[in-house]
């Protein structure tokens, strides 16, 4: 399956919303099924088998985070959630239920076309198991098998705890990753609610391998969603 | 001075109603009454008055002392000396030169407030009125405040009680209605201990006064009764005050019934069935009725059964649905048609007597002193058939329960006057050594029940005769005179004994009253000066917990429908899932329950509605301590009270609360209707925009060249984010102003939040070199992330829209003592002197703005301040703005776990 004649399941009531899609989306080479309603959509999802999904979260029928559990029963397909800047908890709560990303409306194609190309790639790696031994983004190298760190030629020593929410970030590179998955990963299902840890190793991080911490590069903070592993640099 | 006036001198009433009303025209307003009230003189009235008065001084009020009064003490007078004094009237009557106000000169200096001592004056026959009130009257109509003091005993409805009480006529009455029309009551109180070393001391009289006033009206039982006399007139009349709060306030207010039954019950068994009977009646009239019960001084101490069985008769009247009222009285007469009266009560029903008739002669009857008194009351006189009355319990048991200390004391009271009596046989008469066996019997009453005492008195007589009445060592007595000396002695020893038993109990329950009624006083005094549920739980958890060494939680109905327990921490306890059950079943039924009550007696706590007027306002629950058993009766009426206190309080809190959101909602209203004048039109100028090109590019495909297309469509962008902006901003600042933000405050970076801003405004920032200076060990702070990125974006969005371009900007935070300072400095051309202020407030812009609504630093300020900081700007040297905000550190976050290596 290649990227551009990937399939894309739309479940958006505006039909505004959807027409501009359908636009941007099919002048990209993607194909496109619409669905208005929620339980169309998860129809649609069950015989069209998409590669990603568009799910609004203002549906008339279900609610977002109703779609995303019905769908994460029985597919590992891609969930990028459109919501409103009102809907801060439902985003959360749709991710935390396995949804893999988000945009606020409004939002700009460019944007949109981004997330979709990292839901496509993680789709990828994810059918074919694959898992990419070496992370490189501009001067950042990360050695996943020798667990080392390269900053251009220096070796950037990290913590136990660093390195894990590296490895982490790097996993999930290019989506975005709640608070609460982070917790569960790096520290266990029981510190769910302890975010002041992600503050301080975070900094940490940012202070180790960042030029500016104040401008990160690499690190993207999502206030009150998660982080964000930058996969290209603008 | 005013020379003596002439009857015929003297204006008509209805020549001084028309100047009054003439100058109340020219007023247009009525001076203002304040009145400090006391119990007695000396408690500081005069003192408190002047202190007062002291304030407004400062204040720039025009004060002066129209007629006061320092009896030569020493504090008032230094308070005294720092006003104007105007001249007193000398009238002379009878020879004597006797000092009055000079209202004239009063009137006529025309101050702001006059202060004017002893309401209840008489003044001299000459003077324009007979009374100091009718001179504070005149005043008060010439628009002039008054400052005036007022002891207690001069009200006219008291007197009667006080007569009573003190057994001293108070001659200088005041109408209560002219305490009704001040404005303002307040209360001076002072402990009577403290008063009378005050008195001691020489400070309220001179010596010799002293002792004199110290004999007749200072004692410590005329004080507390002063005492609770006018802290019950304070208290009803702050219920008064609430009451008319709750009519101005449209509060629904339940009439009471037309009739309103009363029945008097006690211990005795056929209380059952004026209880019945009181019910019957009261159905079948659709009447409310009251079980009364009086603690009468005589009975001070009730036997345990006797209480066990009121306590039950109680119940069983509130299980019938009757409010039961415990009254203390001296005279159970009047206290029962006195608090008839105050009730409205229609009917009485009380029990037939069952005592012998000449009891009644001797003690004068209940019944009897009810029935004349009732006036305008119907009693009613129910058979008590003592035939077919259940028999009282056989086990009377020991009015104190047995009590070996007290017959031990008894015996060694006898044993001593014997030894002494033996000793003096041979030098003193036989009267002599009667007299030592007297005292023997007095000192033992003084500290046991009537039991011992009666047996001293016996063993006393026993031993007066066995032991000195010739023939010593029989019980024979050869003069048949002496059976009357025994008679006497007995009768004389076991009146006194039974005086002092009584006058020690009465001293007892007053002292356990005047307690009760002062720490009553100490709450409600508190919960007064107090806002907020909050903190009004949590004093009443403080209070009530420590009178009865109790742990106590107090629990107000939550959303949906829960109760919650708005104050958790030493002094409460925590509830579980059973014990809140009680809880919520005495928050609906309004009902107490839990241990000690009827009602899930299985419960570790009691639990008692905070019954307000108008609402149940949530719940308290007591755990006793450990140790003890569950509360009785007589507990359960006390917490009730101080329950009903802590609901009053926390009911005036959630009307003023009701109030405020009424208020709010007002303002929400006006903003909105702002909102919307001011914002449709910098809506249409970005929507204008957007629409022209739009069309533009729809319509005139053709004629546009590449570089033309390119602009329109970068202008739709650009427009469609500023109108993203301003929508963003309008619904962030009425969300802001009706309180639908909370603030979800987590321990965060500020580092972190600064990245993802700067990253944010990377595009708008490209012409405006940024520089940071972040320490590398900014602690983490408790702020909501997405409300300081919004403060941040704000900022830096004025700043690149109010600078020229190119020029820096600096980014900087430093930590303080108890805060964080962030700082954004630009060199732009800097704020309007006198502005900075200003700028922050709604819909204001600055001069040359690219179009925003004015709300973007209106919604910083409101941020900042919900997060417990300030935030405000101000002028560079070398040119430029900049705006600082502080955060506070919020202690430290919690301690994260060391990392293995």
């Amino acid at each position: 399956m290649a990227q551009s004649d990937a399939l894309i399941l739309l479940i958006e009531d505006e039909p505004q919303m959807r027409r501009f899609l359908r636009v941007t989306l099919q002048s990209c080479g993607y194909r496109l099924v619409e669905a208005a309603t929620g339980e169309e959509g998860l129809a649609q999802a069950a015989t069209r088998s998409p590669d990603v999904i568009l799910l609004d979260l203002g549906l008339p029928d279900l609610d977002g985070l109703e779609v995303t559990r019905r769908l994460r029963e029985w597919s590992e397909v891609p969930i990028i959630v459109l919501s409103a800047r009102e809907q801060e908890r439902d985003k959360v709560g749709a991710l935390d239920a396995g949804a893999d990303d988000y945009l606020t409306k409004p939002f700009g194609a460019g944007e949109l076309l981004a997330r979709i190309r990292v839901a496509l790639r993680h789709r990828i790696l994810q059918q074919s198991g694959q898992v990419e031994p070496l992370f490189t983004l501009d001067d950042l190298r990360v050695d996943l098998a020798r667990r080392q760190v390269f900053l251009g030629e220096r070796e950037v020593h990290l913590t136990p705890i660093e390195y894990r929410l590296l490895a982490v970030l790097i996993r999930n590179a290019g989506k975005v990753v709640t608070h609460s998955q982070l917790l569960k990963e790096v520290w266990g299902p029981p510190h769910m609610n302890q975010t002041q840890y992600l503050r301080v190793y975070m900094g940490q991080l940012r202070h180790k391998l960042e030029a500016d911490p104040t401008r990160p590069r690499f690190f993207l903070n999502e206030p009150g969603v998660g982080y964000r592993l930058r996969i290209d640099l603008p | 001075m005013i020379s003596m006036r002439n009857d015929d001198e003297r204006p008509s009433p209805e020549a001084m109603l028309k100047l009054a009303q003439a100058e109340e025209e020219a007023q247009g307003k009525h001076g203002k009454l304040k009145v400090f009230l006391g119990y007695a003189p000396g408690v500081g009235k005069t003192y408190a008055m002047l202190e007062a008065a002291w304030w407004k001084k400062l204040d720039g009020r025009d004060v002066v002392a129209g007629y006061v009064e320092s009896h030569g003490r020493f504090e008032t007078d230094s308070l005294l000396a720092g006003f104007e004094i105007l001249p007193k009237a000398q009238i002379t009557y009878q020879g004597v030169t006797l000092a009055e106000m000079d209202l004239d000169a009063v009137l006529a200096r025309r101050p702001q407030i006059a202060l004017v001592d002893e309401l209840a004056h008489t003044n001299a026959p000459g003077c324009r009125h007979k009374k100091r009130w009718q001179d504070v009257f005149e005043l008060l109509d010439a628009g002039i405040d008054v400052y005036t003091t007022l002891n207690v005993q001069h009200l006219e409805s008291l007197n009667d009680v006080i007569h009573q009480i003190t057994g001293i006529v108070v001659r200088e009455t005041l109408p209560d209605s002219v305490l009704d029309r001040a404005d303002e009551i307040e209360l001076i109180d002072l402990p009577p201990d403290e008063l009378l070393k005050r008195l001691k001391e020489g400070k309220v009289y001179t010596a010799e006064m002293a002792a004199r006033a110290r004999e007749n009206f200072f004692r410590t039982g005329n004080l507390l009764a002063l005492r609770e006399l006018v802290l019950r007139r304070a208290a009803e009349r702050v219920d008064a005050q609430m009451e008319e709060y709750r009519r101005e306030h449209g509060v629904k207010e339940v009439w009471p019934a037309a009739e309103r039954i009363l029945v008097c019950i006690g211990a005795n068994p056929r209380s059952i069935r004026l209880i019945r009977a009181a019910k019957l009646m009261a159905a079948g009239l659709r009447a409310d009725w009251i079980a009364v019960t009086i603690e009468a001084p005589v009975k001070v101490r009730p036997s345990e059964s006797d209480l066990k069985q009121l306590t039950e008769h109680m119940r069983l009247a509130e299980s019938l649905g009757a409010e039961t009222v415990t009254l203390a009285g001296h005279n159970v007469a009047e206290a029962i048609l006195s608090y008839a009266r105050s009730r409205n009560v229609t009917k009485i029903i009380i029990g037939k007597p069952t005592h012998p008739r000449w009891k009644d002669r001797l003690f004068g009857s209940v019944l009897d002193e009810v029935v004349r008194g009732s006036g305008e009351i119907d009693v009613y006189v129910i058979t008590g058939d003592s035939e077919k009355a259940p028999p009282r319990p056989a086990v009377a048991a020991p009015r104190r329960g047995w009590q070996p200390r007290d017959w031990a004391w008894s015996l060694g009271g006898f044993g001593t006057a014997t030894a002494v009596a033996f000793l003096m046989f041979p030098w003193f008469t036989l009267v002599d050594l009667a007299m030592i066996y007297l005292l023997g019997v007095v000192a033992t009453a003084s500290r046991v029940g009537k039991g011992p005492s009666l047996l001293a008195t016996l063993l006393s007589v026993a031993a007066f005769d066995f032991l000195f009445v010739p023939p010593r060592f029989t019980f024979a007595v050869t003069d048949v005179r002496y059976l009357f000396t025994f008679t006497v002695m007995f009768f004389v020893a076991f009146v006194i004994s039974r005086l002092t038993v009584k006058v020690r109990e009465q001293a007892e329950a007053a002292r356990l009253r005047e307690r009760r009624t002062a720490a009553l006083y100490g709450l409600s005094r508190t919960l007064v000066q107090e806002r907020g549920v909050e903190r009004l739980s949590a004093i009443a958890v403080k209070h009530i917990g420590e009178l009865f060494g109790s742990q106590l939680v107090i629990l107000v109905p939550g959303p949906e429908d829960n109760l919650t327990v708005p104050v958790t921490g030493p002094g409460t306890f925590a509830l579980d899932p059973r014990e809140m059950a009680v809880a919520k079943w005495v928050f609906d039924h309004r009902q107490r329950a839990g241990m000690g009550t009827d009602t899930l007696p299985g419960a570790k706590a009691l639990y008692l509605p905070l019954a307000a007027s108008s609402r149940t306002m949530g719940v308290m629950g007591i755990l006793p301590p450990p140790a003890a058993g569950p509360f009785d009766y007589e507990q359960i009426q006390i917490l009730e009270s101080f329950a009903s206190q802590t609901a009053m309080a926390i009911e005036r809190a959630f009307l003023a609360e009701e109030a405020q959101q009424a208020l709010l909602k007002a303002e929400t209203e006006t903003l909105r209707n702002t909102l919307l004048s001011s914002v449709s039109h910098d809506l249409r100028t970005p929507l204008a925009a957007i629409t022209g090109a739009a069309t533009t590019l729809l319509h005139a495909e053709g004629a546009l060249d590449q570089p033309g297309r390119l602009e329109l469509v970068q202008t739709i962008c650009e427009e469609a984010e500023h109108l993203n902006r301003i929508i963003r901003n309008v619904l962030d600042m009425t969300r802001l102003e009706s309180g639908a933000i909370t603030v979800k405050k987590e321990w965060q970076s500020l580092e972190e939040i600064v990245g993802v801003v700067l990253n944010r405004l990377s595009e708008k920032l490209q012409n405006h070199p940024l520089t940071t200076g972040l320490p590398e060990d900014l602690p983490l702070l408790p702020f909501d992330p997405l409300l300081i990125e919004q403060v941040l974006t704000n900022l830096l969005e004025n700043a690149v829209r109010y600078t020229p371009t190119g020029t820096p900007l600096e980014l900087a935070a430093s930590v303080r003592e108890e805060e964080v300072l962030v700082e954004l400095s630009d060199r732009g051309p800097g704020i309007p002197p006198g502005e900075e202020e200003r700028i922050f407030d709604k819909f204001v812009r600055g001069i040359g703005a690219g179009g925003g609504v004015g709300l973007g630093l209106t919604i910083c300020r409101a941020i900042v301040a919900a997060h417990g900081g300030r935030i405000w700007a101000e002028n560079r040297a070398g040119g430029g703005t900049v705006f600082r905000f502080t955060l506070p550190l919020g202690g430290r976050p919690p301690m994260l776990e060391p990392e293995e290596a």
